[in-house]
C-alpha cells in the first residue's frame, strides 16, 4: 500500500498517480463494509465532519454524509444559500466560525472555483473539495475511476470519451487529470461552444462528432446538459443538442460490445441519454453511486490521518 | 533657496542619454545643469552613485476619492506616488460620483492642493455617468482642469458615441484615454482565456475582447482624424495593431502597465486575488510582445493602473473579489528588474517611459531636466535590492502582486517643484 500524506483533498490535478491508486485501493477495502449486515466501522469515532454546501446537492452530500456515518464520525450539515452569504458573512468568516467548534474536516461544495483552496489557506481543519465551480470535483472523478477499475481492471491505453458541456464541467476536468495520470486516453466531445480553449494541453483529445468519438471508446461518460446555462448562446436548443450529442438508441450500434456507459447524475432522460441506454446492459450509472460511498469513505479515512497512526502503532 | 544635487548621473530624456552633471535648483525651477557647480550658498544633496531622473509621470492611477476612501484617498494615493518617484499622477474618473461635471474636477484639484504630496491631473468622463450614452460637457470639464477624458473601467460600446467623442475633442488639446474591452465578449470573464482559465475553471476573457476595441477606435480615430490613447495594453495583438496604425500615421499613443511586462496568467494557480486585474494577466507570448512594444516605441509609456482595494474586498472567492492591483510604489523597481536588468531597455529608454513618454501623450512640456524647467526630480539607486513586504507601501491598500518578491531599484529621493519631499523613507508635504 502506498503512503498518503495529504491533509486536504482539493483537486485531482495535484495528486500523483500513486496517490490516486492509493485511494482506489483503500476504497476496495471499504466497499465490503457496505455489504455487511452491520454497515459500520469505528475508524473515525470521535471525529466531527462538517458538510458545508453553498450549492444545492443531494447525491454528493448524502454520499459524503453516509460515508462519514459508516465510519462512525459525527456529521453536521450546513447548507448555505449563496445569496444570503453575499449579503453578509464571508466564506473565510463562516469557515473560521465552524472551525471554532473544534471540528476535524470540512467538506465544501461551492459555486466559485478555488473556494476550497482559499479555505484551506485560512483554517487548520482538513478540507475536502466536493465540487468548486467549473474547476474540479475530485471525489466524482475518483469514484468514476474506481468504477472503471472494477469493471475493466486496467487504465493503460483505455479509451474514455466524455460527452457534453465540457466548458462548465468540473467532473470533466477532474476526470481528464485523473485518467491521464493513470494512462488512459481521454477524448472530450461536444459542440465547439462547449469545449474550453486549450483543453488539449490538459491531456484530452477533442471531437465534435459523437459517432466518431464513441466508436472505439471503452468508456463513455455522459455529462448532464445544464439547461439553465446560457442556452441560446452555447447551443440553439435542447432539441438540436439532443439530435447531435444524445446517447440514444440509434447511437448504440456504434458502441463497442463491452463499452461502459457512465453518468455523474442526475440524468436528463431523453436529452443526453435515452432511457434504454441509461438502464441497459452497458450502464454502470447506479454502480457509480454505490462506489461513491466506498471512495468517499476511503478519502475521509486517508485525510483523517488514521491510516498513518494505525501503521505506526502496528510497528 | 538654492539646492544643489551633486555627483549624480543625470538622465537626459530628450537625447536618451546619461551624463555626469550637477543640478542647481532655484525656487521651483532648474537653474543650471552642468559639471562642477559651486556649492556656496546651497543646500547640497549628494547623489553620488545615484541616477538623477525627471520626476516620473503616471498616466493611469485610481485615487478613489471621492467615494471609495476606504481604499485610497488623494492624500494616501499621492503619498504612494511620491514613494514610487512620481511627481505627477493622472487620476481616473471612476469615482463616486464619477468625474462628469466641473464640480468634481474642482473638488479633486482642491483636495490635491490641500492634501496631496504630488501634482494631480484629473481625467474627466467621456460620457455622462460613464454610461457610454451621452457625451459629458467636455469643454466645461477641460476648463475646470481635466487633462484628458476617459470612461476607464468601461468601454464606450456604442461606436457612434465613440466617433462623436473623438471628433469633439479635436477642439481641445487633450487625449481620450481609451479602456478597450468589448464587454459582450468579456461576458463577466475573470482571467485571460487560455490554458489557465480552462484548468482553473475560471471564466475567460479572450484577447480579442481588447483587440476588437483597439482596432475599432484606431479606425474611428483615423477616420475623423483625431487622437486616441490606448490604456493598459495587455495583448500581443493590440501591440501589433497599434504598431501598424502608428506606421501609417494615425495619431495613436499607448501605455502598458508593469504587470503586463512582468507577470503572466500562470501566477493565478492558487487563486490569489492579488493577481486579479482587468485587463487580465495574459500569456508569456503576450508578455514578450509587450516588452517588444516598449522596446520599439509602439508603447509610449508605462502607467501603473494603480487600483487599491481593501483586504476585506480582496479576501474573497476569486470570482467575487474586485479587479485591480496597486502599483505606484513598485512600478519603477519592476521596470528596472524586468526591463533594464534583462536588457529589454537601456536605462535612459526606461526612464523615458516614465517621463517624456507620458508627457507627450498629454501634450505637456514635462518629463525633461533642463534649465528653466520645473524642478521635479526623482533620484534612484538602480543597484539596490529590496524585498516587497506589506510595510513597504505608503498608500492605504496592500493588494500588490509583488508581495514577497525581491525587486531591484529603489527611489531614494524626490523633489517636487524644487522641494525635497521624499528622502530615504521620510515624507514631507
Amino acid at each position: 500500500m502506498h503512503k498518503w500524506n495529504r491533509k486536504h483533498l482539493l483537486s485531482i490535478e495535484e495528486l500523483s498517480r500513486e496517490e490516486i491508486l492509493t485511494v482506489l485501493q483503500t476504497a476496495e477495502s471499504f466497499k465490503d463494509i457496505s455489504l455487511r449486515p452491520i454497515k459500520k466501522s469505528p475508524v473515525l469515532r470521535g471525529k466531527t465532519i462538517v458538510l458545508l454546501f453553498y450549492e444545492p446537492s443531494t447525491r454528493t452530500s448524502n454520499s459524503f454524509s453516509l460515508a462519514a456515518k459508516r465510519l462512525s464520525a459525527d456529521v453536521v450539515n450546513i447548507s448555505v444559500n449563496a445569496s444570503s452569504v453575499q449579503k453578509g458573512e464571508s466564506l473565510i468568516d463562516t469557515a473560521k466560525n465552524i472551525e471554532a467548534l473544534k471540528i476535524h474536516t470540512i467538506i465544501i461544495r461551492h459555486s466559485r472555483a478555488g473556494a476550497p483552496m482559499i479555505l484551506a489557506r485560512h483554517i487548520d481543519a482538513s478540507v475536502i473539495n466536493a465540487g468548486d465551480g467549473y474547476h474540479e470535483h475530485p471525489t466524482q472523478a475518483l469514484l468514476d475511476m474506481f468504477t472503471i477499475k472494477q469493471r475493466k481492471g486496467f487504465f493503460e491505453g483505455l479509451k474514455v470519451t466524455i460527452v457534453g458541456d465540457i466548458l462548465h464541467s468540473r467532473v470533466a476536468r477532474s476526470n481528464i487529470w485523473g485518467l491521464s495520470k493513470l494512462g488512459a486516453e481521454v477524448t472530450v466531445c461536444g459542440p465547439p461552444t462547449m469545449i474550453p480553449v486549450d483543453i488539449e494541453a490538459m491531456g484530452a483529445k477533442v471531437s465534435y462528432n459523437l459517432k466518431e468519438a464513441v466508436a472505439d471508446a471503452d468508456v463513455v461518460n455522459l455529462l448532464r446538459v445544464q439547461f439553465e446555462r446560457e442556452s441560446g448562446v452555447l447551443f440553439p436548443s435542447v432539441r438540436e443538442y439532443a439530435a447531435m450529442f444524445s446517447m440514444d438508441d440509434e447511437m448504440e450500434k456504434y458502441l463497442k460490445e463491452d463499452a461502459l456507459i457512465m453518468h455523474p447524475g442526475p440524468i436528463n432522460r431523453g436529452v443526453e441519454i435515452s432511457s434504454r441506454m441509461a438502464d441497459g446492459k452497458r450502464s454502470v450509472i447506479l454502480e457509480q453511486v454505490t462506489n461513491g460511498l466506498a471512495v468517499r469513505m476511503a478519502v475521509l479515512y486517508l485525510i483523517s490521518g488514521e491510516k498513518e497512526k494505525t501503521r505506526k502503532s502496528s510497528l | 533657496m538654492k539646492t544643489l544635487i551633486k555627483n549624480g548621473k543625470v538622465i537626459d530624456t530628450e537625447s536618451c542619454s546619461i551624463r555626469e552633471a550637477d543640478i542647481l535648483v532655484e525656487e521651483a525651477r532648474i537653474a543650471s545643469i552642468r559639471k562642477n557647480i559651486k556649492e556656496e550658498g546651497c543646500e547640497v544633496f549628494d547623489a553620488k552613485g545615484l541616477i538623477v531622473c525627471p520626476g516620473f509621470i503616471d498616466l493611469h492611477v485610481h485615487l478613489r476619492e471621492p467615494g471609495f476612501e476606504a481604499q485610497e484617498t488623494i492624500e494616501t494615493g499621492t503619498k504612494a506616488a511620491l514613494k514610487g518617484g512620481f511627481t505627477t499622477v493622472v487620476c481616473m474618473p471612476n469615482t463616486n460620483p464619477p468625474v462628469d461635471n466641473e464640480g468634481i474636477v474642482s473638488l479633486i484639484k482642491l483636495r490635491a492642493e490641500k492634501d496631496g504630496y504630488v501634482e494631480v491631473l484629473p481625467t474627466a468622463c467621456i460620457t455622462k455617468g460613464r454610461l457610454g450614452e451621452e457625451l459629458a460637457e467636455i469643454s466645461k470639464l477641460v476648463a475646470a482642469g481635466a487633462c484628458a477624458i476617459s470612461d476607464d473601467g468601461s468601454t464606450v460600446m456604442n461606436s457612434l458615441v465613440m466617433r462623436r467623442a473623438l471628433e469633439y475633442i479635436k477642439m481641445f488639446n487633450i487625449p481620450l484615454i481609451d479602456h478597450c474591452e468589448d464587454h459582450h465578449l468579456s461576458d463577466s470573464g475573470l482571467v485571460n482565456e487560455g490554458y489557465c482559465s480552462t484548468s482553473l475553471g475560471l471564466k475567460g476573457i479572450p484577447s480579442a475582447s481588447e483587440e476588437i476595441i483597439v482596432l475599432r477606435d484606431i479606425l474611428l480615430c483615423e477616420y475623423v482624424n483625431s487622437r486616441v490613447h490606448i490604456a493598459h495594453v495587455s495583448t500581443k495583438g493590440s501591440v501589433s495593431l497599434i504598431r501598424e496604425a502608428k506606421k501609417r500615421g494615425v495619431r495613436v499613443t499607448a501605455e502598458t502597465a508593469p504587470h503586463y511586462f512582468s507577470l503572466t496568467d500562470k501566477s493565478l494557480v492558487g487563486y490569489d486575488t492579488n493577481f486579479k486585474v482587468n485587463p487580465p494577466l495574459r500569456s508569456s507570448e503576450d508578455m514578450i510582445a509587450i516588452q517588444e512594444g516598449l522596446r520599439d516605441g509602439t508603447l509610449d509609456a508605462i502607467a501603473t493602473d494603480h487600483a487599491p482595494h481593501t483586504s476585506d474586498d480582496k479576501d474573497k472567492e476569486f470570482q467575487d473579489a474586485p479587479f485591480g492591483m496597486i502599483g505606484l510604489e513598485t512600478s519603477f523597481a519592476v521596470g528596472i528588474t524586468e526591463l533594464y536588468r534583462k536588457d529589454v531597455l537601456s536605462l535612459p529608454e526606461l526612464v523615458q517611459k516614465y517621463t517624456v513618454g507620458p508627457a507627450c501623450v498629454l501634450g505637456l512640456d514635462k518629463g525633461i531636466l533642463k534649465e528653466g524647467h520645473e524642478a521635479n526630480i526623482t533620484i534612484v539607486d538602480t543597484e539596490k535590492s529590496f524585498m516587497v513586504r506589506e510595510d513597504f507601501f505608503a498608500g492605504k491598500s496592500r493588494n500588490s502582486p509583488y508581495l514577497g518578491r525581491t525587486l531591484q531599484g529603489t527611489v531614494e529621493a524626490v523633489f517636487v517643484n524644487g522641494n525635497l519631499r521624499y528622502n530615504k523613507g521620510s515624507f514631507r508635504k
